[in-house]
């Protein structure tokens, strides 16, 4: 009998890209439930309409560019891309928005560049950062905590919400009543004031623990999906961690130095820290690949979420700041190569081929 | 307790080793014939040394080792050689390879074994030798001959000896050391002494073997040797990582670890080579893991080298079609066999036939997210998926850049890679791709020199003719000065190129033409006594060296006496006062050969035909007898140009009896 010709090794883990992606799709749901909670259903239909959008999409390009659908949609790259995109739209927005943000993250950011593993962009991020530009009244109208809303009135049944989402997204897609200025709007729009009387004085910030009402609790949700994430070995410590210790040292710096500045604590849990941390950052195809070079690549998202936040024209900057970022991981990866066993140094990418030492 | 260094790395998969250690080691009966491969190491194939017919007796040496790097091969059992032809071998391209074919005789006559009880006091070289006869090599899969290892140029400080067995699945070694723990202690005292007694000697076992370590620290009990057990993981066994785990030493990068003082050898090599030496006893068998989910019997059981693996599956209940893959070896580095029709041969640790469930055929590919646990895995410190991406683009600067020949092929990076890339399967065509253009860049760089070398030579060449043209035409530009210093102005032609021959002639004219009748008798005169010592010593040149030009020279030298005596007559006449001959006293070479050659001339004009060749006759004897002599002398001398002076004898004979024809004809 002959037996295939097989290379070593034989024996297989049980990994799976496609556990791999579940697991990330599984962990973002305290986030989610905190969003929910909070928020009300409005990031869950997000969710939905992107990943439903995302499939489809995928399987379009996949069948233009004559692939096996079933083998490449069950992998779960492109349910993950809608989950995290769903996340991040702002609850509420119309519907074309969450469409036109996933068409753009499946069929630009991702097949354009030749499908999974090949594209050097975050694909949620680029669709992010596309509709943020396209559409930036809609895209910075974030929901209000049910906390704050005003004559006592609850957070949009799901009727409500779906009707708004898809017959009567109203004038300039507010959703008269339910939205408002995000904790770290709030920050943003009064320099004048200092970080302890915002804190007196606006109610978000006020009725918050640490970071604002409700924000506190969804980035909460998110580091506990990463740590379970960690946990699971999905990914490695490094990026997340320098990309949290580089806002932490940076907010630091400047709380103690100046007074209107946020705190690190603030800075922390606020806005899409966590999410991006660990849900972003780690992204590993747009995403440096050494340790060493995680190390370099979260510090310089860290960096640059303080300095776009603080400076910057927009309150959050997660999605531009791992955009920049991915553009450096290449860079990054020639000299962050480490150190091979049996060498003294490690090399960079870059170096010619001489003779072997 | 020694310290233990952790391994980077490294992975945990299912150890399965539960399977074959449920029965004792076990024999299988002789099969109908066996295979030796004469190339089951690393190295130089053996050499047959028997031929189609031959009867050989177990452990009888049927191939021997050929250089250095290279292994003798033994018969297992007794029996006739049936063939030595081309079979397959255990190779993962499923390669085809000259082998030795016994069919035994069912009487298993061993052969006499020289025994070797006070081995401690021999030595090295004496005991490196009959490990070497006894055609010893690594039996942990890779398969260097044990007698090369064992004798480093480099002093070494540290013997390890490998218990490791990290491969899934395989529990050779482990039944081995459980077994015959005093065996391999004594094994390693031999290794021990041959590498001048180390100042450290350790046995490394993963400490999911317990039973191994407890036997080997009672049988170490009392010795120098350290037992030391660390934490179970794959590849901890690989040469480099056990080195690590066991001193925190690296071996660099392109060496071999006695560049560092370090010795490994495998537990099974090192109790083999203790049967070489003690009991002179060569390599003809091994114990070998038979496991895996298409057999009912799973056992280690002791083998005869050359069995064929057909036969061993035979006996342990395999069922055709069950076998999902059958591997030579473990399930992380293991050779996947095409054909069972191969030989166990002496790396075989395992022979591993799993179902299509516990193996089931690889997944196809998926792109790669470059989730990066390759990178964690690696024991080598690599990042496989970048590897993977450049062995893909064959970008070999960036592969090289990446460390690729550093890659161990362990396998981690695959078995954690949960895209199922066949990432190592990239690296090893990576890694020959590159070696392939180090064969050809060395090929190149090589025809480059020698193309470089030529056109050196050609250059260098050319500078010396231009050197001696150079030097031609200074002397030709200091001749011209000379003429133009002696040249009227008004010969505007000869000054202009002394070269030119018609300016020359011109001028020589021009000279004649203004000179007296007697000046110009004397000036001829004067050129024609050159033109004889010239034309005299071609003449005797030639006769020197017998040319056939001598008849021609002798007219013209003749015929140029005849001229220089119508020359002088001429003068006389016109000036008899002013013509003396030259005197004695006055007589230079030149003029001395012109009055011979007058004398000569003379003689010869007043000769008849029969007094020439007479005095020809004559002076062709002389030199005959000349030419003898110097022959005589030379081959007293032993001169090398023997021939030469032989040569002229004969020439010189045949002249003689010409010119003695020609007289007698006359």
């Amino acid at each position: 009998m002959a037996f295939k010709q097989l290379s070593s090794p034989h024996a297989h883990g049980s990994n799976q890209t496609q556990r791999v992606m579940l697991a990330v799709a599984l962990a973002c749901l305290p986030g989610i439930v905190a969003l929910t909670c909070f928020f009300g259903v409005g990031s869950i239909l997000n969710i939905v309409l992107a990943c439903v959008t995302a499939l489809l999409c995928e399987a379009l390009m996949l069948k233009l560019r004559g692939r096996p659908l079933g083998f490449y949609l069950s992998d779960g790259s492109a349910l993950v891309t809608g989950v995290l995109l769903g996340i991040a739209l702002p609850p509420y927005c119309a519907w074309w928005i969450v469409v036109v943000g996933s068409a753009s993250a499946i069929v630009l950011a991702k097949h354009l560049y030749g499908g999974l593993g090949y594209n050097p962009f975050n694909p949620a991020m680029v669709a992010y950062v596309i509709l943020l530009i396209s559409f930036p009244v809609q895209m910075t109208q974030w929901a209000v905590p049910e906390a704050l809303l005003s004559n006592d009135k609850n957070l949009p049944d799901l009727w409500t919400a779906v009707t708004h989402i898809w017959i009567a997204p109203g004038s300039n897609g507010y959703f008269d009543g339910y939205s408002g200025a995000t904790p770290l709007d709030v920050l943003k729009q009064s320099d004048a004031m200092s970080w302890d009387a915002l804190k007196e004085a606006e109610p978000i910030l006020a009725q918050g623990r640490w970071a604002g009402l409700g924000w506190e609790w969804v980035n909460l949700g998110f580091l506990l999906g990463g740590l379970y994430l960690l946990y699971k070995k999905v990914f490695t410590w490094h990026a997340p961690v320098s990309m949290l210790a580089s806002i932490v040292i940076l907010s630091s710096v400047f709380y103690f130095s100046e007074e209107n500045s946020g705190s690190p604590v603030f800075h922390l849990f606020s806005g899409a820290t966590m999410l991006g941390a660990f849900f972003i950052a780690t992204d590993p195809v747009s995403s440096a690949v050494s340790t060493r070079g995680r190390i370099v690549y979260g510090a310089g998202i860290g960096a640059l979420v303080y300095i776009i936040r603080t400076w910057g024209n927009y309150p959050d900057a997660v999605a531009f700041a791992v955009l920049l970022m991915n553009i450096a991981a290449p860079f990054i990866d020639y000299y962050t190569l480490p150190r091979t066993y049996g060498h003294r140094k490690s090399r960079s990418a870059t170096e010619k081929a001489v003779a072997d030492q | 307790m020694s310290r233990i260094w952790s391994l980077p790395g490294g992975v945990h998969p299912a150890e399965n080793k539960m399977q074959s250690l449920q029965m004792p080691l076990g024999e299988i009966p002789l099969p109908s014939e066996l295979v030796y491969p004469l190339s089951q190491h690393i190295g130089a194939p053996a050499v047959a040394l028997v031929e189609v017919g031959d009867k050989v007796l177990g452990g009888q040496k049927i191939a021997d080792a050929k250089g250095f790097i290279s292994a003798a091969v033994h018969a297992s059992t007794s029996g006739s050689v049936v063939a030595i032809e081309d079979r397959v071998l255990p190779h993962p391209s499923g390669m085809s390879g000259p082998c030795v074919v016994v069919q035994p005789d069912g009487q298993d006559q061993q052969m006499e074994f020289e025994e070797c009880p006070d081995y401690l006091s021999q030595p090295a070289d004496v005991l490196l030798q009959k490990i070497r006869d006894a055609g010893i090599t690594g039996m942990g899969g890779a398969g260097f001959p044990a007698s090369v290892k064992l004798n480093p140029r480099e002093s070494i400080d540290t013997l390890i000896i490998n218990g490791t067995e990290c491969e899934p699945y395989i529990t050779a070694d482990d039944l081995l050391m459980q077994t015959r723990p005093d065996d391999v202690i004594k094994g390693t005292q031999l290794l021990a002494h041959l590498l001048g007694n180390p100042e450290r000697v350790v046995i490394g076992v993963e400490d999911n073997k317990p039973q191994a370590i407890t036997a080997l620290r009672h049988a170490a009990l009392g010795t120098d040797i350290e037992v030391v057990s660390f934490p179970t993981k794959y590849p901890s066994g690989g040469e480099k990582q056990l080195i690590y785990i066991l001193t925190g030493q690296e071996v660099p990068s392109g060496s071999l670890p006695a560049s560092i003082g370090v010795v490994l050898q495998n537990v099974g090599t090192t109790v083999a080579a203790y049967e070489a030496v003690r009991f002179g006893k060569p390599l003809t068998e091994r114990i070998t893991t038979v496991v895996g989910k298409s057999l009912t019997l799973e056992r280690n059981i002791r083998v005869k080298l050359g069995t064929p693996i057909s036969h061993v599956l035979q006996h342990h209940g395999y069922r055709d079609g069950l076998a999902s893959r059958l591997i030579a070896g473990g399930p992380m580095m293991g050779i996947a066999l095409q054909s069972e029709q191969v030989p166990v041969i002496k790396s075989t640790n395992c022979i591993l036939a799993p179902d299509y469930k516990e193996f089931p055929d690889p997944q196809p590919a998926q792109a790669c997210i470059r989730c990066g646990m390759c990178a964690e895995a690696c024991p080598a410190g690599l990042l496989p998926q970048q590897m993977y991406w450049y062995a893909q683009a064959e970008d070999h600067d960036r592969l090289t850049a990446h460390n690729v020949n550093d890659c161990i092929e362990c396998g981690a990076c695959s078995f954690v890679c949960p895209s199922s890339i066949p990432l190592v399967q990239y690296f090893r065509a990576g890694k020959g791709a590159l070696r392939q253009q180090a064969v050809d860049k060395e090929k190149s760089d090589r025809s480059r020199q020698r193309f470089e070398f030529r056109q050196e030579r050609i250059a260098k060449e050319e500078a010396e003719k231009e050197a001696k043209r150079q030097a031609r035409k200074a002397r030709s530009q200091a001749a011209k000065k000379a003429q133009a210093e002696s040249t009227p102005v008004d010969q505007p032609a000869a000054s202009q190129d002394p070269n030119d021959p018609v300016a020359k002639a011109i001028a020589s004219a021009q000279k004649k033409m203004s000179m007296a009748p007697d000046e110009k008798l004397k000036a001829n005169l004067e050129s024609l006594r050159t033109r004889l010592t010239k034309a005299q010593q071609k003449l005797s040149q030639a006769e020197a060296e017998g040319a056939d030009t001598v008849a021609a020279l002798q007219t013209g030298v003749d015929k140029i006496a005849q001229k220089i005596e119508a020359a002088e007559k001429e003068l006389a006449e016109l000036e008899p006062a002013e013509f003396t001959p030259p005197s004695s006293e006055v007589m230079d070479a030149a003029g001395d050969a012109i009055a011979r050659a007058m004398a000569k001339a003379k003689s010869n004009a007043e000769m008849s035909p029969q007094q020439k060749l007479e005095a020809q006759v004559e002076s062709l004897r002389q030199r005959l007898l000349k030419a003898q002599k110097r022959l005589q002398k030379a081959e007293a001398d032993q001169d090398e140009n023997i021939a030469a002076f032989a040569n002229a004898v004969t020439k010189t004979q045949q002249k003689l009896e010409q010119a003695q024809a020609e007289l007698e004809a006359l």
